[in-house]
């Protein structure tokens, strides 16, 4: 079973449908027993920071979050979420990734917005992806570069695009919005 | 890099996808779920639907079509047509559409623009306008095209954009239908003074069209809908095109 976590961002409807249409079993939920039983855990995210951490903290997921022993992908602001800290809203975060969000300098667009590519891809979430695939991103903030980055993108200055850390992956891009190369990745991270 | 977006709109009918010359003359282009998936599959970057008939009780009809393109779809979908508050901004993003797209209620209250996006966020607002060349100047046009206004695009363009648009669809009606290519005139004055994307329509007929628009323009998007549905222009032979032309695009 793969639990989608139910919290106040949007999106997780896109989610769901591209993890059924990979042929697994989902549930929809904010429940901690089912989340810590699950096989794998996804935190979707569109949103802000500040009120999604405070609704986290309100209905304590972030102990359960931090407890999880089975993988988890946050996906854009869920990855944002399990790094240290983050600019929107001066929000702290779930810690799980040693990176700080930031706000992208006002240099180009923001929010980042369209199909961007992936360098320097690490690890078995990219199995099967080539670098520079392209995949679709929507986000004015970024996480800077560091050890756990597995895979980066340059938009206005080089950023990361995921990242691994024991048993919590992240993508700062939709895996279920960038068609194919999208699929392939959620099938690699819910085989591991 | 960032890539440039080729976006197949499709009008929708009472369930059917519909397109016209000038916002008239309708006719039939196929199954709206159908014609999706085929695009999505040959590397549409994007989608955007636009219901054209959307009135109170058409509205069902819309969110279940939107719930049926989410499970099928996995790229980015922009859903517009009658929309006049943030509950039926809600109805269509529980379906499952990423963004909505507001014109003509936006104009007469640019309220509702700041109002989808402090609940939604920008990224979900595009903010369509269509407009029309009087012989001087481009005016925005309202309902779908029949209603002129003294107002200009460009004026309007800057306001929906510091109002929290997140993105602005730029539609020339001289241009619509007609295979002539872009206005580039407008689409480029416009895209240099907003600071949000813009996504030029209106006016596509063949490649060197899409090529002009993302080299005279800032436009980040360019879409189409007849070269599309009659097959007059397939999106790998444009993408592919674009691409040998050096332009940033997605294959």
């Amino acid at each position: 079973m793969i639990a989608i976590l139910k919290y106040n961002a949007g999106n997780i409807f896109s989610v769901n449908h591209a993890v059924l249409a990979l042929g697994h079993k989902t549930v929809v939920t904010d429940n901690p027993d089912v989340l810590l039983k699950a096989d794998k855990v996804i935190l979707p995210g569109v949103g802000e920071a500040s009120s999604a951490m405070k609704y986290l903290n309100e209905h304590s997921l972030d102990v359960v979050i931090r407890s999880l022993t089975q993988p988890v992908l946050g996906i854009c602001l869920g990855m944002q979420l399990l790094c240290t800290a983050s600019e929107e809203g001066n929000t702290f975060c779930l810690g799980k990734f040693d990176h700080k969000v930031k706000k992208f300098p006002p240099k180009d667009l923001v929010p980042h917005t369209g199909w961007n590519s992936v360098h320097n891809l690490k690890g078995e979430l990219f199995r099967n992806i080539n670098p520079g695939s392209d995949f679709y991103f929507v986000h004015g903030f970024y996480a800077e570069s560091g050890i756990q980055t597995i895979a980066e993108t340059e938009y206005i200055l080089p950023f990361t695009s995921a990242m691994q850390q024991d048993n919590f992956f992240g993508t700062q891009f939709h895996p279920e919005k960038s068609g194919k190369n999208g699929l392939f990745l959620l099938k690699n991270f819910l085989s591991l | 890099m960032l890539k440039k977006r080729i976006i197949p709109c499709l009008d929708i009918r009472d369930g059917r996808t519909v397109k016209g010359i000038h916002f008239e003359n309708i006719q039939d282009a196929g199954d709206p779920v159908e014609l999706a998936e085929r695009y999505m599959s040959e590397g549409a970057d994007e989608l955007i639907f636009l219901d054209i008939t959307a009135t109170v009780e058409k509205r069902k009809t819309l969110i279940q079509l939107v719930s049926q393109i989410a499970s099928v779809v996995q790229i980015p979908f922009t859903v517009g047509g009658g929309i006049q508050q943030t509950d039926d901004v809600r109805s269509l993003i529980d379906a499952g559409a990423d963004k909505i797209s507001i014109n003509s209620a936006a104009f007469l209250k640019p309220k509702l623009i700041s109002d989808i996006a402090a609940i939604f966020g920008s990224q979900c607002v595009v903010v369509a306008i269509d407009t029309f060349f009087n012989g001087e100047d481009w005016y925005v046009c309202l309902n779908g095209g029949r209603t002129p206004t003294d107002v200009k695009a460009e004026e309007w363009a800057k306001m929906a954009s510091s109002s929290g648009a997140g993105e602005i669809l730029l539609t020339s009606m001289n241009k619509d239908g007609t295979k002539s290519g872009f206005a580039l005139d407008i689409t480029s004055r416009i895209a240099d003074v907003v600071s949000v994307p813009v996504i030029a329509s209106g006016g596509a007929g063949n490649p060197e069209h899409f090529f002009e628009v993302f080299t005279k323009t800032k436009a980040t998007g360019a879409l189409a809908a007849s070269v599309f549905h009659f097959g007059e222009l397939t999106i790998p032979l444009l993408k592919q095109y674009l691409s040998d032309q050096k332009i940033s695009i997605r294959l």
